[in-house]
């Protein structure tokens, strides 16, 4: 699979070097050409999918956390707004990724409508999808976090008259931080698995689509292929767990809440 | 001279599911400046209840608080309180933890080398400079408490209110603490209410002991004042008459007028004694 891709990496520069060549010959021609550059359009490897699966995850687990954190630190402080939101977190933390897809998918067709696309729409429903299903363990552990601050700390806190904004910087994400990390290390495990069942599914680029491509192929390697593609897949599963660990262990101040 | 803080007719009820509890009801006491006060009472009669009150941590549903001629509403740093349990942030140095006091009650006040300064001197008052910038979990408790008495006291409360502050310690290190709390106390004249089920050390401490009869609606059953000269000695104390005569009255009203009867009648004949002993 290395030669593979080794294989198509030289392809694909010969490719740009053609056309450099070409673009180069024409300009000479013709100066008044707009030169069309192309990209290169072969069929991805096994790692190019890797980086693509990679690039898909974190950005579909940052967004989560970005959306997690703060609504649940909201949550875990208010109880109105526990009140109000618990009803749908529990309607839609169930929800199977393989449900969200296609909604995803239409909404993103739908409302992504542009003749300069920064960033593909397979990229943006594997990443919705993704963060749509990861949002929950966060979610739920910086709230359950957020109401487990001690009654004394509180108390501290009221003492000195800090206001909402220090309190809440000061008292409440320092006390939350373990639980909010064991929330992540789980979504960001969820994230991983949603996006390779997501990609199989819709076909997008992916390691996902790599096995599905396999299967399909039905070639007398395929098996071996897969095999090796499902170890790679638990591997990146189990270094983005301990990359998250790292990290925890960095910045919790509670070591004891990092458990292996 | 003026009372620097009054409680008067201070009651509150609680609402709990079966119904309204009243666990306090009546408490007058008058508080001077630069008293050191004892609250004392069998456990769960209302002592913490009322020092929340003062702090301001609660709310009494009768009567109310005045500190300084100002009516206590909510809780400030002027009120400084010392928790049981240390209550120190986990994940701050002990300078950190009283820092973060000084910050908040003198920010406008202090430059930020003045800040140091006081949150030094502070840890140095309460002998915790060698270790000052440790974290809470790496220090001893009588240590922690230690840091939770700085941090009260660089706030320069008007009261300095305590809730069983060395309940949770060892008796040697409970000494220390006592000595130093003393020492503190000699130096700075700061008021003092504190919550204790020790009887030696409300004798020791103390200007006036405050008993309290058993709830519900618990109120103050007698006041004991403490004539014994300072600077103390607990050594020297141990056979003096007064000491003794006054640790024997604190241990008569709780354990002969305010027997604890367990399980507690709805409402026990001793402690309607207590309050007509006190009206
Ligand atoms: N928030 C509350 N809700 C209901 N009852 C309470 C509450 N806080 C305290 N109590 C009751 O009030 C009484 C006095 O409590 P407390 O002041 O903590 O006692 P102490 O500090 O003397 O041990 C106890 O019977 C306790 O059960
Ligand atoms: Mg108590």
């Amino acid at each position: 699979m290395l030669d593979e891709h080794q294989a198509s990496r030289a392809k694909e520069a010969a490719f740009h070097e053609r056309q450099e060549k070409y673009i180069a010959s024409r300009l000479a021609q013709q100066p008044e050409w707009e030169p069309v550059y192309r990209s290169y359009t072969g069929a991805p490897t096994f790692f190019d999918q890797i980086g693509t699966s990679l690039i898909t995850v974190m950005s579909g687990f940052l967004l989560a956390s970005m959306i997690a954190i703060p609504l649940g630190i909201f949550i875990g402080l208010s109880s109105t707004a526990h009140a109000a939101m618990n009803p749908l977190i529990q309607l839609f933390k169930p929800v199977s990724p393989l449900a969200w897809l296609p909604l995803v998918t239409m909404v993103v067709s739908a409302v992504y409508v542009t003749d300069d696309p920064l960033v593909a729409k397979s990229f943006l429903t594997s990443m919705f999808t993704v963060s749509l299903c990861c949002l929950w363990p966060t979610l739920m552990n910086t709230a359950v976090g957020v109401t487990s601050v001690s009654q004394d700390l509180t108390n501290v806190s009221r003492v000195l008259r800090l206001n909402a904004m220090s309190h809440v910087r000061k008292i409440v994400l320092p006390s939350a931080l373990p639980m909010m990390f064991t929330g992540l290390r789980l979504s960001l495990g969820i994230a991983w698995m949603v996006l390779i069942a997501a990609e199989m599914l819709a076909q997008n680029p992916g390691l996902g689509k790599f096995v599905w491509d396999e299967f399909q192929n039905g070639r007398s390697q395929s098996l071996g292929r897969i095999m090796v593609a499902v170890i790679v897949i638990g591997l990146i599963g189990f270094l983005l767990d301990r990359l998250m660990l790292m990290l925890q262990r960095a910045l919790v101040w509670d070591k004891s809440s990092v458990q292996r | 001279m003026k009372a620097l803080l009054e409680l008067s007719n201070v009651g509150m009820k609680f609402d709990t599911p079966k119904g309204q509890f009243e666990a306090l009801k009546d408490v007058n006491l008058k508080i001077e400046s630069g008293e050191f006060v004892s609250l004392i009472g069998h456990s769960g009669c209302g002592k913490s209840t009322v020092l929340n009150i003062v702090a301001g941590l609660l709310q009494a549903t009768d009567g109310g608080v005045i500190l300084d001629k100002q009516e206590v509403t909510e809780p400030g740093p002027e009120r400084a309180v010392v928790f049981q349990n240390h209550s120190l942030l986990p994940w701050l140095s002990a300078f950190e933890n009283v820092e973060l006091a000084v910050k908040q009650v003198f920010k406008k006040t202090k430059s930020k080398a003045e800040i140091r300064d006081w949150v030094a001197h502070n840890l140095e008052l309460v002998h915790m400079a060698h270790a000052m910038h440790k974290k809470p979990d790496e220090i001893s408790g009588g240590m922690k408490q230690r840091v939770g008495i700085a941090r009260a006291l660089a706030m320069q409360p008007q009261v300095l209110l305590m809730d069983e502050p060395f309940g949770a310690l060892d008796a040697l290190t409970r000494a220390h603490l006592q000595d130093s709390l003393m020492e503190i106390h000699a130096q700075l004249g700061t008021t003092v209410i504190m919550i204790t089920h020790d009887v030696d050390e409300a004798v020791l401490l103390s200007d006036r002991i405050v008993m309290m009869t058993n709830g519900p609606s618990a109120t103050i059953g007698e006041i004991l004042d403490v004539k014994l000269p300072r600077p103390r000695d607990r050594l020297a104390l141990a056979d003096d008459p007064t000491f003794v005569r006054c640790r024997q009255q604190v241990l008569q009203f709780l354990y002969e007028k305010q027997r604890k009867v367990e399980p507690m009648p709805k409402r026990n004949s001793a402690n309607t004694e207590g309050v007509r002993k006190r009206a």
